[in-house]
């Protein structure tokens, strides 16, 4: 059977069966949709999902047209690879940055919608014109062997030319990414020694904060939190301590720093006299032990002192 | 069913795509609507070639197909590195060339 029998054999083939007719009159309504939705919709992460839709659409007919080579690539390369590509973007950029209404053309949708319809006029009604009588030669004589074969025949010995430039076309838009992915980085790299010396420079607070949640504005075990019930924790077991007598200084309370305000508030628990002997202040509430036993505690002040460090733990 | 039906879906989707290129602002958007054109045309490419009986037409949706990746990935790369520079996606905020 030479090839000219095989052309004509295949000539008389219409090559449209009914299921294709069922599935081109299902498919192509949603192509249509999903294509106008795509533009349509405000949020872009939309319609990318409604392009990969479309895209699998058009590979379907890829495959019902007698390409499964070209319908499988469109689904693996387009979608698969590109579209992960459009939305991995997306999320880098921001999901959010949705389109501005704003039209810095005046009346610029409006021309739009009418060019497109002119457009679409211009390109369907002159093929409908020119439809025949619907005969197609069919790809079932070129195909023979496999699809995969025969296209990859032709790619390897008529087109091997046109396969070598798009390869080299792949190379230099690869080098081309990466040129401009590319971000030099000023003045070299920044080690660890370099952030600490700048985190110890510049002063601010050099330990890690305590957790979300804790009325505290330091770690440290000399320094008291504050109970849900607004007085001072003592060092052991969450007991409320007793407050001084004076009222100790605020802020020399909240920070905990100075040498009599926070220790001053006299948990039993704490170790006692490690801050010295507590100049004045507050009274000698610094010796150790010296707030259990005092007997006439003063709540009123201790409320005070307790909401002031607690507006204090909060700002921070 | 008439073969040249798969032509006239592929105007379609060809026009729809060229008006999402018109009236989007964002660029991610336009790319994906270039997206689509290019798929209308690698439609009528494999439509032709089923009409015309040769599997040339599925070469060129083939190399059209490389092409279009080659050219998402050259694109995106140039829409990341705008956005580093100017925060933004959306082609009204790249009028540089007209100041």
């Amino acid at each position: 059977m030479t090839h000219e029998t095989l052309l004509t054999a295949a000539g008389a083939i219409t090559s449209t069966s009914t299921g294709e007719a069922v599935t081109f009159w299902i498919l192509a309504p949603v192509a249509l949709l999903t294509a106008i939705g795509m533009v349509l919709v405000r949020s872009a992460v939309h319609s990318a999902l409604l392009l990969v839709a479309n895209l699998f659409c058009v590979a379907v007919f890829y495959m019902i047209q007698q390409a499964p080579f070209l319908g499988f690539v469109q689904i693996i390369v387009y979608a698969g690879a590109i579209m992960v590509l459009f939305l991995f973007v997306l999320m880098l950029v921001g999901v959010d940055s949705s389109d501005s209404l704003v039209e810095t053309i005046r009346g610029q949708r409006l021309g739009a919608a009418i060019f497109g319809l002119g457009f679409a006029g211009l390109l369907v009604f002159p093929i409908g014109s020119a439809i025949d009588d619907g005969s197609a030669k069919g790809l079932d004589a070129a195909n023979t062997g496999g699809n995969v074969q025969a296209i990859g025949r032709l790619l390897f010995t008529q087109y091997v030319f046109v396969f070598e430039a798009i390869s080299a076309l792949l190379v230099v838009a690869a080098i081309g990414t990466m040129v401009l992915g590319h971000r030099e980085r000023e003045g070299g790299r920044i080690t660890q020694r370099d952030w600490m010396q700048r985190r110890f420079a510049e002063g601010a607070q050099v330990t890690p904060l305590p957790g979300p949640g804790v009325y505290a504005q330091h770690d440290s075990a000399n320094t008291l939190g504050l109970l849900p019930g607004g007085g001072l924790a003592s060092g052991i077991g969450g007991i409320p301590a007793v407050d001084p007598p004076g009222p100790p200084p605020v802020d020399g309370q909240a920070s905990g720093s100075s040498p009599e305000g926070g220790p001053a508030a006299g948990g039993p628990g704490r170790p006692g006299g490690d801050t010295g002997p507590g100049p004045s202040g507050s009274g000698g509430g610094g010796d150790g032990g010296g707030g259990g036993d005092r007997p006439d505690p003063d709540p009123v002040d201790a409320n005070d002192s307790a909401l002031a460090g607690a507006g204090k733990g909060e700002d921070r | 069913m008439n073969p040249a039906n798969y032509l006239i879906l592929a105007a379609m989707l060809f026009t729809i795509g060229t008006v999402g290129v018109l009236v989007r602002r964002n660029a991610i958007v336009v790319f994906m609507s270039i997206e689509l054109m290019l798929n209308a045309s690698n439609l009528t490419l494999v439509t032709f070639s089923r009409i015309r009986g040769t599997l040339d037409g599925q070469i060129m949706a083939f190399f059209v197909m490389v092409v279009a990746a080659a050219e998402v990935v050259i694109g995106l790369a140039i829409i990341l590195s705008i956005f580093r520079t100017r925060r933004s996606a959306s082609v009204d905020d790249v009028n540089l060339l007209k100041y």
